[in-house]
Order: C-alpha cells, then structure tokens, then sequence
C-alpha cells in the first residue's frame, strides 16, 4: 500500500501526449513598467497599499474595521495583559488555550486566577481545547493589502489553536506588519528557507459564513471574534 | 436514438422548463446573487488595473497547465519528501478504492469532509457510507446539501436556491431543533453538530484549490474554519485534488488568492487561505499523522490533449461565471445535471463524460460572453461552447438539422433565388416547411410567448432601390449635384 | 467616404426602416451609400449551431460580395461581430483566410463608425420622450461597444436616457437559441423586459434588431406600452 501510486506513469504518459501540440496564449500578460513579461510582476496590478509603514497600518486596520476584526494597540506587555483580563471577565472565560513564545510567555503568569490556562506544548486531549473559551497565539506577520493574519503551524501552537476555540487573540508588534501577500511569502521563505511548518494559514476577520440566502453571519465554525494586539515595533 | 443517450438531454430539457417557469425560486435566487454582483464590483475596482492581473494570472496558468507533467512531478518530489504520500487516480472507481481501502487499513469509524467537488465527481460520500462509514460534511452549505440528500445546486454556493424557511424546517426535521428565521441561529445549529464531528473523526477529506509545485504544498480557501478543523484534527487527511488546479511557485499565490476571492466572493481575502506541505512535522504538536494527496485525472487528460479548449483547465472554480449567467440564474443548478454547473461545466463536461450525452449544455446558451468577460483566469469560455457544439456536428450530425442547414446555405449562397424567396414570405416563413410541427418548429416556439414583429411595407432592399432611383431623378432633373 | 452596408436578413425583411435611417444619416453625413444586392446572410445561424461547413458557403458569398468596399457598415452589433470576430476564426487555414481577415478589419458597427472612425457624435437629431439603452450581448462583449451609442444619444434633443439596471444582461435572443429553449429565452427576456420597465421609460432603443425582436415580442406580448426603437431611427428623426 505504501509503495502504491497508482496510475502515476499512465497519467503522465497521458499528460505527455496530450501536451505535445502547444495551446495559444490568448491572453499574455501585460508587460510592466520595467518591461518585463514575467508573472512576478502582478504585484503592481493588485489593489496598492502605500509605502510608509503609516499608509501600511492606516490600510489594515480599515479592512480589519470591515472585515470585524478587533485591532487593538497596546503600548506594552502590561496594556495586553490588562486588555485580556478585560475580555476574559466580559466573556466570563473559565479556560484559555494558549502555546508558549516571547510575545505570549510573559503573559501567562499576568492571566486573572479564575482563568485556568491550557498550554499547547507538546500534544492535548481534543476535547479539552474544544472547551476552551479562547485561543491565545502569536503570528509571523500580518498583511496590508488583505487584512489578514499570518499563522504557521510553528508560530501559533500548531494548526488547530488559532481556530478551534470560539475567541481567537493574536498578540504582534507591529513591525510584523508586511505590505501585500509578495512580501509575507518572501519573508515566509527567508524565514523558513526549507523547512517550512506544516501549514500556513493567513486568517482573514472571524470565521464567516453567507450559506444561508449570501447573508453573513460569523463564527460557522471556527471563531466568532477575532482580537489583534498591536504592540510597538 | 436510444433512450439511455437521450437521457441527460431530456432531463435537462423538462427541468429547464420547469425551472425557468418557477418565478420564486428564480427571484430567491437573483435576491442572493443581488450582494454578490455589488461586492464583486467594489472590491474588483480596488485593483490597480484588473485586467492586467487576470492576465497575469491566465499566464501563470497557461505555463502550469502546458507542462503540467513537470510540476506535478516537482510537487511529488517535495512533498513525498516532507512524508506525503501521492496517488495518481486515472478515474472515480480507482480514487475512491484507494481510500475506501485506506480507510479500512487505517481503522478508521467516522470521516469529516470540507468542500470537494472532486468528492461530488466520483460520489465518494455514497461509496464511504454504504461501507459503513459515517462521512459528514463540513462546510455548513454542503451539510445542509447533505441533510436534505441532494447535491450542491453552486459549486460555491452549494445552498444558494434555499431560503432560511427551509433549512429550518430541515433543520428541524432532521436535527429535531427549534424552528428560527434568523440566518445566524441556523447557523450555530449546524456549528454545534459539526464541532462534535472533527473532534470524533479519524479521517479527514479535503479538496485543494491549488497545487504548489515548488514547494510541495496544496492550499485551500474557505470562509467558514472548517477546511482548517478537516486537516487539523483527525490523524489522516486525504485531499483529493484534480491534476490541473497546479501553479508553479507558492508565490504565484499572491495574486491567486486576491482574484479567487474577489471573483469568486467580492472578498479581498477568503476568511482562510491555507497552505499544507505535508502531514505533521517534527517538532510541531497536532496535525495529521498521514497526508495522502490522490490526483485525480478522470479524463482532464482528455481535455488537456485539445489544444483549442485547454485553457478550459485553468479554471479556478471561483463560481464567477455561474453568478453572471442568466441561464443559470433561470434554471438553477440543478437542471445541469452536472458535478460543475453553469457555463464552465457546459464547457468541461462533454469532455468528462462524453460529447454526445452532453452537448445539449453547449447549445442551451445565448452566447452573450458575461461568463468570458468576468472569468478572472480568462478562460474563453463560451467561445468553447461554439466549438463544442461545432465538435458535436461534425462527429455526429443530427440529421434534421443538417438538413436544415443545407437548405439554409443552398438559399443564402443564391442571392437571386433568395431575393425571390423573400418577396412571397418573410423568412422565418420560408424554411418552416422543413420543421413545421417538429420540435424544432420555430414559429411555434417563437409565439407560444411572444409577439412576431409586424410585416412591414416592402422590404430593405427594395425602399433602398427606390431611394436610389428617386435620387437618380433628382440629379437627372438637376435638383442635386 | 463611399460606404457599404450590410444589412442582414431579418433586418432586410423586417425591419427595413432601420437599414433606410443609416442611409439618411450617412447621405446626410454627405457620405455616398452603397447596398450590393447580392448579399444575403452572414451565415450567424449555422455557424452558432455548429455547422462551420454550410456556414463557411454562405460567409464565402458575403466575402466576394464585399470584397471592394471600403468600409462596411452594419446596423447589427451581432452579423457585424459574426465579420468582425468569428470569420477570421470560421476561416482559419481555410483558403480564404486572408479575404476573412481584410473584411474584419473594414467592418464597423454602425454607432462606433459614426463615433471612433467618422468622429461624430451630434447628428442635429430630435427625439421627444424617455428611454433606455439596452447593451446587445455581441456588440458589448465581443466589439466592446458600450459609450459610442450612449454619446451619439446624449446629443438628441428631447430625448431623456435613463440606465436600467439589467443594461448589460442578455435579452435571451441568441438565435436559434430563442426557439431551441423558448422557455429559458422567455424567461431571461422577462427579467430584461422588467428591468426596462423599472425605469418608467417609453423607449427601448438598441444598436442590434435581433435583440430589439426579442424584447419587442416579449413586450408587445405582456406589457404594451414600451416601444422599441433601434438606434439608427432616433438619430434619423429630427
Ligand atoms: S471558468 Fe473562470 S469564472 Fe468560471 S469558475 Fe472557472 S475561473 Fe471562475
């Protein structure tokens, strides 16, 4: 079973075959500025974003505004600890799920005493986590141009942290903050080079749904609220 | 003609009738595309410039597709690499043994699925359940689908015909719940039978939206968590993914995404964009044990060996040129009768399962090119419809048509004759003979629901050689220059 | 300019009036206009239904036809787009592959040659009422003609254009599609027919009479009040 993979020299003999007349290109990319026809260069096509990291910041957290993302910025460590401890009472939270790392560490012995912390290290019991009433992760970047949070499997406690539980916290700084998605995969890859997580993921607002009759509705399934702490570069 | 071949046609031809007389379901259905077209438009005018992305990205897609070999055999390479395992399916029957027997081997009891349409193409979920599988459907839409024993009628919007009185009311049959007319309470419904079943599953099944080549990986886009729960939680996940959905480089993504969600939603971004290179790393904590990806060919080699219509593989299922259809926003999805409804499933299914039993779907179109005109990958798709139904003539010519034809080109290639014709009868008149009380009878299905436009006093030709001639006396007289 | 119009066959037979008002305005326009008699169809029907063959006998007729025209000028954004976009395709690697090509490349349809080649956009025209401009599927998508008919209207006085919200969506012609599946025709000619009628207009006005047939018969059929107008004759009448 192991060593079964099935039709594979067929269907490449069939791709083969199949490919030995060309097919036209009906619709060749426009050459940029540069002059170059090269795919890379969609990037000046995509909706722009502004180069300071100010326009940056204006940008997402417009989008975060729509996409009912609640940014938040803290000037330090203490304003995020008091603004979960905030969140916790508000929700009446009795557990949070969160993994260990320099942003979240200093955090766990700030948590209220009536919030009972379940840390992500090595492996969890399933139903535990399903329980928890919150996910506390970190996060390799976030994105300008989409809004979006940028989570790997080694930087946010795994696959399933940042969208089980039904109150997903994200705690960056705002130096995290890239321009479009060509950045965040660029910097993905001079970070990880070879040996990327598992996954990655980019988080775009609260889970949603707009099954029923295309209206939205939040939290179909992973969270229904999703919090970024914006802490200073 | 047999009867088995006539069968899809036939289908198709009372449902449309049906479907296109049924004026509620049709407004439900205009009413939910109504956001759609607005949100599409707002967000697509964010591009710098549109065009030159969706270029962009049919480039991308044409080199993908036109080495296709290549970059399948990268993306195995790097990804049996990191521990993936890969199966190459040429057909249903193979794909769907493959897991059924993995799922045995394994000891697997209960499966969850996230959205696959390839799932829908081999009727994998009624080959795991008769096995005695428990197999539940995780996008909320598809669970909805799959309570009520249908298929999705969008390949998108797989619930998209329903409105919130009837899935409360199956809600309330099936799941015993109280019944709510409020679209988020349904939805909590559906969001607490399902959390249950990613804890409790073992296997998870998941489509892809893209292969990456260069680094091994399959991404998937959703708006809901629940593609993120399938692959995270249960200790083997399956993708079952279509050979062609292949791009050449992770970052190629950056434009992908945007112009999926943007056409597909008028989204700047789907709620999730994740990318898998493999089942759980050293090191990491969760994450399945096994990740078996099973291409799946079922006759995309067919379609890739025409070159004129290969382009027809760069489709990215964004739904776009189902949401500006008007057929389809008239006769639903379900009349298609096909895995891919709309005109992109017009186009790819006669390729899939055969020229002859779906032709039909090529000559139920207007040809008015929304779909061409909104596809962000450029796919010419309704020109492919002309070809098909060209293909479909020259392999098996239906003989009264032909006739028709014939008779056609014979009068209109003899200007004269034609001329003479015109003077006695107007010219739906003259070739009614050869199809009066046929179905194909013209003035008959012309007038069952609408007005003839009046006969008018002479013809073009003849007022244009009478202003000739009058003009002629004018100059003759010296009236004119 | 000498000018050649091709006026298809529906629009010869049933709605001369059209074919007569391009005359006006181009002899107006002090353009001499030619009519070669000897044309027929396009060959649109076969063609779209998939028969190339008997499509090609015709298309090879009007090819001669017009074979020493300078321009040729059509009053259908549909039979000018069967010219313009499809012979170059029906014909290639067929012998007459480069006549097919010369007469796409001289063929205009009737508002962008008044518009983009002739450059004129005020006809002196003069036109009582309210009306709206319906978009013909091949003229839009496949010539791109969108503003050359809209600025050519907003030149007629009297004449108050309001846009339906439908503009761009198919009428439901398509041909013989209209009778292959008269039930989703009639259906998609429906939802057009209303959006017109949302818009309170008296007029219909378009640059292609296949579609105008179509909305015409659905109207006459169910509604009464709205007429159709093909653009040539509003900007014919003064
Ligand atoms: S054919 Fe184009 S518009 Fe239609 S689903 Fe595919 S990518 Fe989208």
């Amino acid at each position: 079973m192991n060593q079964n993979r099935g039709d594979r020299e067929a269907i490449l003999g069939r791709v083969r075959e199949a490919l030995r007349e060309e097919a036209p290109l009906k619709h060749p990319a426009e050459r940029s500025a540069g002059g170059e026809p090269t795919t890379a260069h969609f990037r000046e096509w995509l909706p722009p974003v502004g180069a300071s990291i100010d326009e940056r910041f204006a940008l997402f957290a417009k989008l975060s505004e729509s996409l009912r993302t609640e940014l938040h910025l803290c000037a330090d460590m203490a304003e995020v600890s008091a603004f979960i401890k905030k969140l916790a009472e508000e929700g009446n939270w009795k557990t949070i799920a969160l993994h260990t790392g320099e942003l979240i560490s200093p955090l766990i012995l700030e948590l209220p005493p009536q919030l009972s912390p379940l840390l992500l290290q090595s492996g969890y019991d399933k139903d535990e986590l399903e329980a928890c009433d919150a996910g506390l992760t970190e996060c390799d970047l976030l994105v300008a141009q989409t809004g979006s949070v940028c989570v790997t499997s080694k930087s946010a406690g795994g696959r399933v942290l940042s969208v089980l539980p039904p109150h997903h916290i994200v705690v960056a700084r705002k130096s995290q903050l890239v321009t479009d998605l060509t950045e965040a995969y660029a910097s993905l890859a001079t970070k990880y080079r070879d040996a990327y997580p598992s996954m990655i993921s980019f988080i775009t607002g609260p889970s949603r749904t707009g099954d029923i009759e295309r209206i939205l509705v939040l939290g179909a399934h992973g969270p229904k609220r999703l919090t970024v702490l914006l802490l200073p570069s | 003609m047999s009867t088995i071949a006539d069968l899809p046609r036939q289908q198709f031809q009372s449902d449309a009738n049906r479907t296109a007389n049924d004026a509620p379901r049709r407004a439900a259905v205009r009413r939910a595309l109504s956001n759609y077209q607005t949100a599409r438009d707002r967000t697509g005018a964010t591009f710098t410039d549109w065009k030159s992305a969706r270029a962009s990205a049919a480039t991308i897609k044409h080199e993908a597709v036109n080495h296709l070999d290549r970059y399948l055999e990268e993306f195995e390479q790097k990804f049996t690499a990191r521990g993936g395992k890969v199966f190459w399916a040429t057909d249903s029957k193979q794909a769907r043994d493959y897991i059924l027997n993995l799922a045995k081997e394994k000891g697997v009891r209960s499966i969850v699925k996230s959205k696959a349409m390839t799932g829908e193409e081999i009727h994998l979920n009624e080959a795991l359940i008769k096995e005695g599988y428990a197999v539940v459907e995780s996008d909320l839409g598809e669970y909805i689908q799959q309570l009520k024993g249908e298929p999705p009628y969008h390949f998108v919007f797989p619930c998209m015909h329903l409105r919130r009185d009837e899935i409360s009311d199956l809600f309330h049959r099936e799941l015993g719940t109280a019944k709510t007319d409020s679209p988020e309470e349904l939805t909590m419904i559906a969001r607490n039978v399902l959390r249950r079943a990613y804890v409790d599953a073992d296997m998870g099944i998941s489509g892809g939206n893209f292969i990456v080549a260069d680094t091994g990986m399959i991404s998937i886009t959703e708006n809901e968590g629940n593609a993120r729960l399938t692959v995270g939680l249960p200790k083997i996940h399956v993708a079952l993914i279509g050979i062609e959905k292949v791009v050449p480089c992770l970052a190629d993504l950056a434009l992908f995404l945007p112009m999926l969600a943007t056409a597909g939603t008028g989204q700047h971004l789907t709620g999730y964009n994740s990318m898998y290179g493999g089942p759980r790393q050293p090191g990491e904590i969760d994450g399945p044990e096994e990740f078996h990806v099973v291409f799946l060919d079922n006759h995309r080699t067919r379609l890739l060996a025409d070159p004129e219509q290969r382009d027809a593989l760069h489709c990215i299922r964004c739904g776009a040129c189902l949401n500006v259809c008007p057929i389809f926003k008239n006769i639903g999805g379900h009349t298609y009768g096909t895995t891919y409804q709309g005109p992109i499933g017009s186009v790819i299914t006669p390729h899939f399962r055969g020229l002859e039993d779906w032709k039909h779907l090529s000559g139920a179109s207007s040809l008015c090119g929304a779909c061409t005109e909104t596809c962000p990958v450029g796919i010419d798709i309704h020109h492919h419809l002309l070809h098909n139904r060209r293909n479909a003539a020259a392999q098996k010519p239906a003989a009264g048509e032909q006739l028709l034809w014939k008779a056609f080109s014979f009068l209109m290639k003899r200007p004269a004759l034609y001329r003479l014709a015109t003077k006695f009868a107007p010219l739906g008149g003259l070739l009614h003979p050869l199809v009066e009380g046929t179905a194909m009878d013209p003035v008959a299905s012309w007038t069952a629901t609408r007005e003839f436009p009046a006969a008018p006093q002479g013809s073009f030709r003849e007022r244009f050689r009478a202003h000739k001639a009058a003009k002629a006396e004018l100059v003759k007289k010296g009236g004119v220059q | 300019m000498r000018v050649t119009l091709f006026v298809p066959c529906f629009i010869d037979s049933l709605y001369p009036n059209v074919g007569m008002s391009m005359v006006h305005i181009l002899e107006r326009l002090g353009h001499s206009v030619d009519f070669p008699e000897e044309q027929t169809c396009c060959g649109q029907p076969p063609f779209n239904s998939g028969y190339w063959e008997e499509a090609r006998s015709v298309a090879v007729k009007q090819i001669e036809v017009f074979k020493n025209a300078e321009v040729v000028i059509s009053g259908s954004g549909s039979c000018g787009a069967m010219f313009k976009v499809f012979y170059p395709e029906l014909f290639h690697g067929h012998s007459a592959e480069a006549e097919a090509k010369a007469l796409s490349a001289k063929t205009w349809e009737f508002s962008e040659f008044l518009v983009n080649k002739l450059g004129v956009t005020d006809l002196g025209a003069r036109f009582e009422g309210r009306a709206t401009f319906h978009d013909g599927c091949h003229g839009l998508r496949e010539l791109g003609t969108k503003q050359a008919p809209r600025e050519l209207l907003s030149h007629v006085k009297g004449l108050e254009l309001v846009e339906m919200s439908e503009a761009e969506t198919c009428c439901g012609f398509g041909g013989t599609f209209a009778v292959k599946y008269p039930q989703i025709s009639t259906a998609m000619a429906e939802v057009k027919c209303n959006s017109i009628c949302e818009t309170k207009a008296d007029y219909v006005i378009s640059n292609d009479s296949s579609c105008l047939m179509q909305i015409g018969g659905w109207l006459n059929r169910n509604v009464g009040s709205v007429k159709c107008l093909h653009l040539a004759e509003v900007l014919a009448s003064r």
